[in-house]
């Protein structure tokens, strides 16, 4: 599948600033007793990323001006569904924020209920995006779900740890929770590959075509000489050279790195374990990109099988 | 509104036989001639006369070689919307501009509803919807619906074009929901099957496999025509 650049940003930007509220709400409803501005800051970061994946996902449309219609099928489709709960989640989140800002000290355990639960359905919507397609085997499976929920867990709390670090409000614990998601992340995508390397193309040519019935069945000629856009869209197979070191690279840059680097951090002077939890945060944003180009670029699409790919 | 009806009046579909299809492009190029100018007009073609030419088109024909154990064996395949039962690029549309017809089963795109998200595209194992990048929507097949029901045709062109266009009569269209019309028929007499059943989209298009012929081709026997004098006819003996 053709990786858009544009979808690729959402994914990762919204699906962190999902992670980073949801992990706010879930700390709200332990009793966090974390400093207001930086709860704040912490839902202001949240929704910075949330809006910015979001815009970016209308600039792979066709139409983005009528991007609103997208609102009206949520009985049907995914992506629908997907865009309501996202507008959704902005009102709780909102009014969330300016509970702490209008009356500081005050709880708004509902409110923090809310965005976190709605921020969780979000990404839920848009992992059901890819698994309800049967046409490409590689997204059509649950630990596609549990993977975009774990990778939203575990890239929102690294930025949550190091906005505590920059607070002075960071603790074992905390780098302890950031460490245990970002590794259960890395080993959910781990498995992942292990699976998809194992599996067979499940259409071939002369499933596709019906022709199996006959004999081995091989594309002699395309109906056109040039890449279509089934080709350019679905088609994509330039990634699968370098898959290998991509995976390597994602790995290390998401998960095994900022793990590490926490884990170390908070052992270190807070100084040094803030610089340090700061600086996992761009190897992150780099393995996560990564990763979802791979998610992409790997995919084969059920057509491929008619081309004879 | 994406939701699939429940039922449709008709199942109005072609039948497809690989067995007398010769690969020459008739359908695809008529459907493009017609379609470039009706309901989901234009057909927008990217550098034409360029080094990369590339178009939007609703049907496209493959060939295939397969090993039968009677011989290696041609088959041509067009390849367009099955206007399936159980579309899966209708319920994945965000803004109901992917629609099923209740009244013939026809699957259609609203193109002022669509934003060009192609998640239909997506959601379709069999490349049926290709996306016009100058119109910013997606399109596909119409089964012709501006013909079929066109009162301005004499009655025997009400067909899609490309089963008008067909020289072989490889192409019939029908309805496929009523158990003894002629190409539901066809579909029994011939063993017509439904492509990648697996999938759950319940295609209302059917093909019609190449017959199998009992007896393998036979090698071809070595003529010694033209082989001028005697000599040479008696060396050729000898030597073969």
């Amino acid at each position: 599948m053709n990786p858009a650049y544009s979808i690729i940003f959402f994914t990762t930007a919204s699906g962190t600033g999902y992670g980073l509220l949801a992990l706010l709400s879930a700390y709200a409803l332990a009793g966090d007793t974390a400093p207001n501005g930086m709860r704040l800051l912490a839902l202001g970061l949240a929704g910075v990323l949330v809006t910015a994946g979001l815009l970016s996902s209308t600039l792979h449309l066709g139409h983005p001006e009528r991007a609103w219609r997208a609102l009206s099928q949520w009985r049907s489709s995914w992506l629908s569904r997907e865009g309501v709960l996202a507008l959704a989640c902005y009102v709780p989140a909102l009014c969330w924020a300016w509970r702490l800002w209008s009356a500081p000290g005050a709880g708004a355990p509902w409110l923090a209920l809310a965005s976190g639960l709605l921020a969780l359905a979000t990404v839920y919507a848009t992992s059901m995006i890819y698994a309800s397609l049967k046409t490409v085997d590689a997204w059509h499976r649950p630990s596609v779900t549990v993977n975009y929920l774990l990778l939203a867990l575990a890239s929102g709390a690294l930025p949550w740890l190091a906005l505590r670090h920059w607070h002075g409000a960071a603790s074992g614990a905390d780098a302890l929770l950031t460490a245990l998601l970002l590794a259960a992340a890395g080993v959910g995508k781990w498995r992942y590959w292990s699976t998809l390397d194992a599996s067979e193309p499940v259409v071939t040519t002369g499933a596709a075509t019906g022709l199996d019935r006959l004999g081995a069945v091989s594309s002699l000629a395309w109906p056109h000489t040039e890449r279509n856009y089934l080709l350019k869209e679905m088609g994509y197979e330039v990634a699968r050279r370098h898959a290998r070191r991509l995976r390597r690279i994602a790995l290390a840059c998401a998960f095994v790195g900022p793990a590490a680097g926490v884990l170390v951090a908070s052992l270190l002077p807070p100084l040094a374990a803030t610089a340090l939890v700061t600086l996992a945060l761009p190897a992150l944003a780099l393995g996560l990109v990564v990763e979802r180009w791979l998610f992409f670029a790997e995919a084969r699409h059920a057509v491929s099988a008619f081309y004879g790919r | 509104m994406t939701m699939l009806p429940e039922t449709t009046g008709r199942k109005l579909g072609l039948v497809i036989d690989l067995d007398t299809c010769v690969g020459c492009h008739a359908c695809a190029t008529s459907c493009k001639e017609w379609n470039d100018a009706g309901h989901s007009a234009p057909l927008t073609d990217y550098q034409p006369y360029g080094a990369a030419p590339d178009g939007v088109w609703f049907n496209r024909v493959h060939t295939y070689e397969v090993q039968t154990p009677a011989g290696s064996k041609t088959v041509n395949f067009p390849r367009s919307c099955l206007h399936c039962d159980n579309a899966p690029c209708v319920t994945v549309c965000p803004t109901g501009a992917s629609f099923k017809r209740a009244a013939d089963g026809i699957v259609l795109v609203d193109a002022d509803k669509c934003i060009g998200c192609k998640l239909c595209s997506w959601a379709c194992p069999y490349g049926a919807r290709e996306y016009d990048e100058h119109d910013g929507v997606m399109k596909k097949c119409t089964l012709c619906v501006d013909r079929i029901y066109n009162e301005n045709l004499p009655e025997e062109s009400r067909v899609p074009a490309c089963v008008a266009a067909c020289p072989t009569g490889a192409r019939s269209f029908g309805d496929l929901g009523a158990p003894d019309s002629p190409v539901s028929r066809l579909v029994r007499e011939r063993g017509g099957y439904d492509l990648l059943p697996e999938q759950g989209c319940a295609p209302v298009n059917k093909y019609l496999p190449p017959r199998t012929s009992a007896a393998a081709a036979r090698p071809l026997e070595r003529k010694v025509d033209n082989m001028g004098s005697a000599l040479l006819r008696w060396l050729d003996k000898v030597l073969t």
